[in-house]
């Protein structure tokens, strides 16, 4: 194979630039994303423990939905379906007067999805804790929802945080897909590079690298979060103390 | 006699297609310590948490100051406010430390101030022998020590009846003695109290009245020392003469 390495294209202009601007639209599609996923994916998770049948219910269909449609199908339902079924002011809003729209759909399209995921890890935290702690809070006086955001919650997250780790980096790299819908993020500027100097090997191995960065920096936010709220006696797995 | 504060009237409470308490009545006055004693899977745990509203039933109906625990209408955060509860195995919040386990409902539910609240945790901490161990975390705790913090944490809402639900069943045997002096003491205090247990020196030595239950029936209520020495029902005699064989 004939390849004339060049290390030295990712350096120059435009393609260092071309480099740090997917990088920068991929950072801000994750974190606006993960916003949203958390967010919803918090409400979704607790409607899915909740007393009420309807509540759990709806729950359970949030996350079947938007979890088992493929991501890549979403994305194109959001940006370009749903314009043309909301009411026509709306949708003529979203196609000509919403500002930076690749963007705004990757946003909603990949926060929606994640919360399905984020919702399931939520649930799964809840149900991890003896019926008791609920029991024990309710019987003191406090409301469900007391109950939920000062008991629940708080043991509950503490369980989920590498699991939550995960659902993150998982965003960061379905976050590729935002490029078909013209979103120039880092895999998209790294083929961009590729089109414009042939270096592939190089501009390919630079979206490696700074997606691993990437990776790399979230595992150790989160494994610092995971000691900081560390509960004594409880070695993750569940283990409530005492019981 | 006053006023019961705990009436059940005809309980009936299905756990799907099982029958699990099948009429069963209970009264409880100001004062009075009534013990719940009878086999597993009587039932005894299933009609205390119908008392606070835990477990829902659907027939009959259970007073609480003369507030009706099933209606939907009732407030049963309100409700529970007013009367502590026990559990067999703790349920500390063991992400709070015991201080901030006894003070949470305190602070959030009656709206005390931190400090109000903790003055109070500390004088319930001392009382149930644990003053310094405020900032421990349950999971640092034996399980003598940590149910005795679940009791300091029902009694910071200052209630006006107790119930406890085998308080001593997840226990070491040389931890029950602790756990029960305290709650005997509560006793002698005046406490109104109904207490699900398999101790029957403790029934003896604290209960005003003994209530049998099996397979989800209250099959004899009676004065601790009638209950003892006479006990009616067949079934209660053969549970008795078991239990104390030891």
């Amino acid at each position: 194979m004939q390849y004339n390495w060049n290390w030295g294209v990712l350096f120059q202009e435009p393609y260092y630039g071309w480099l740090l601007s997917g990088l920068r639209w991929t950072v801000l599609v994750t974190l606006g994303a993960w916003t949203i996923a958390l967010m919803l994916g918090t409400a979704v998770g607790i409607a899915r423990t909740w007393p009420n049948r309807a509540v759990r219910t709806l729950g359970a269909a949030y996350v079947e939905i938007f979890r088992n449609v493929p991501v890549l199908l979403q994305l194109f339902l959001w940006f370009y379906v749903l314009p043309e079924l909301v009411p026509d002011g709306l949708g003529r809003w979203l196609k000509r007067d919403l500002p930076l729209p690749e963007f705004w759909t990757a946003v909603l399209c990949l926060g929606f999805y994640a919360a399905s995921r984020v919702a399931e890890q939520v649930r799964s935290g809840i149900e991890a804790l003896s019926r008791g702690q609920l029991q024990a809070a309710l019987a003191s006086g406090l409301t469900l929802p007391q109950a939920y955001r000062l008991v629940l919650l708080p043991i509950g997250f503490r369980l989920i945080v590498p699991p939550l780790t995960s659902e993150f980096l998982s965003i960061v790299r379905t976050s590729s897909v935002a490029l078909t819908i013209g979103l120039l993020e880092l895999t998209a500027q790294s083929r961009q590079i590729e089109n414009y100097t042939f270096q592939g090997f190089e501009s390919f191995a630079a979206a490696t690298a700074l997606y691993f960065g990437i990776a790399l920096a979230a595992t150790l936010l989160m494994h610092l979060i995971e000691r900081r709220t560390a509960i004594a006696g409880m070695v993750g797995k569940g283990s409530l103390g005492g019981v | 006699m006053s006023a019961a504060v705990i009436l059940a009237e005809g309980v009936e409470k299905w756990f799907g297609a099982a029958h699990v308490l099948k009429g069963c009545s209970l009264s409880v006055s100001r004062g009075e310590v009534v013990v719940i004693c009878g086999p597993s899977g009587s039932g005894k745990s299933t009609f205390i948490k119908c008392m606070n509203g835990l477990e829902p039933f659907q027939r009959g109906r259970i007073l609480v100051e003369g507030v009706s625990v099933g209606e939907p209408a009732t407030d049963l955060p309100k409700l529970r406010a007013r009367i502590g509860m026990v559990f067999q195995h703790f349920e500390l919040y063991p992400h709070k430390s015991v201080i901030e386990n006894i003070t949470l409902a305190p602070m959030h539910v009656l709206k005390r101030s931190r400090g109000e609240a903790e003055d109070g945790a500390r004088a319930l901490l001392r009382r149930v022998g644990l003053a310094d161990k405020d900032r421990a975390f349950p999971s640092e705790l034996s399980g003598g020590q940590q149910q005795r913090v679940a009791i300091a944490r029902a009694l910071a809402m200052e209630p006006v009846a107790m119930l406890f639900d085998e308080p001593t069943s997840a226990l070491d045997p040389e931890m029950i003695s602790e756990v029960l002096d305290v709650i005997g003491q509560l006793a002698a205090e005046g406490m109104t109290m109904v207490v699900v247990t398999h101790e029957m020196g403790f029934a003896r030595a604290a209960a005003d009245r003994v209530a049998f239950m099996d397979a989800g029936r209250v099959l004899e209520d009676r004065p601790t020392a009638e209950f003892f020495e006479n006990p009616e029902a067949g079934r209660s005699k053969m549970f008795l003469s078991k239990i104390l064989r030891h």
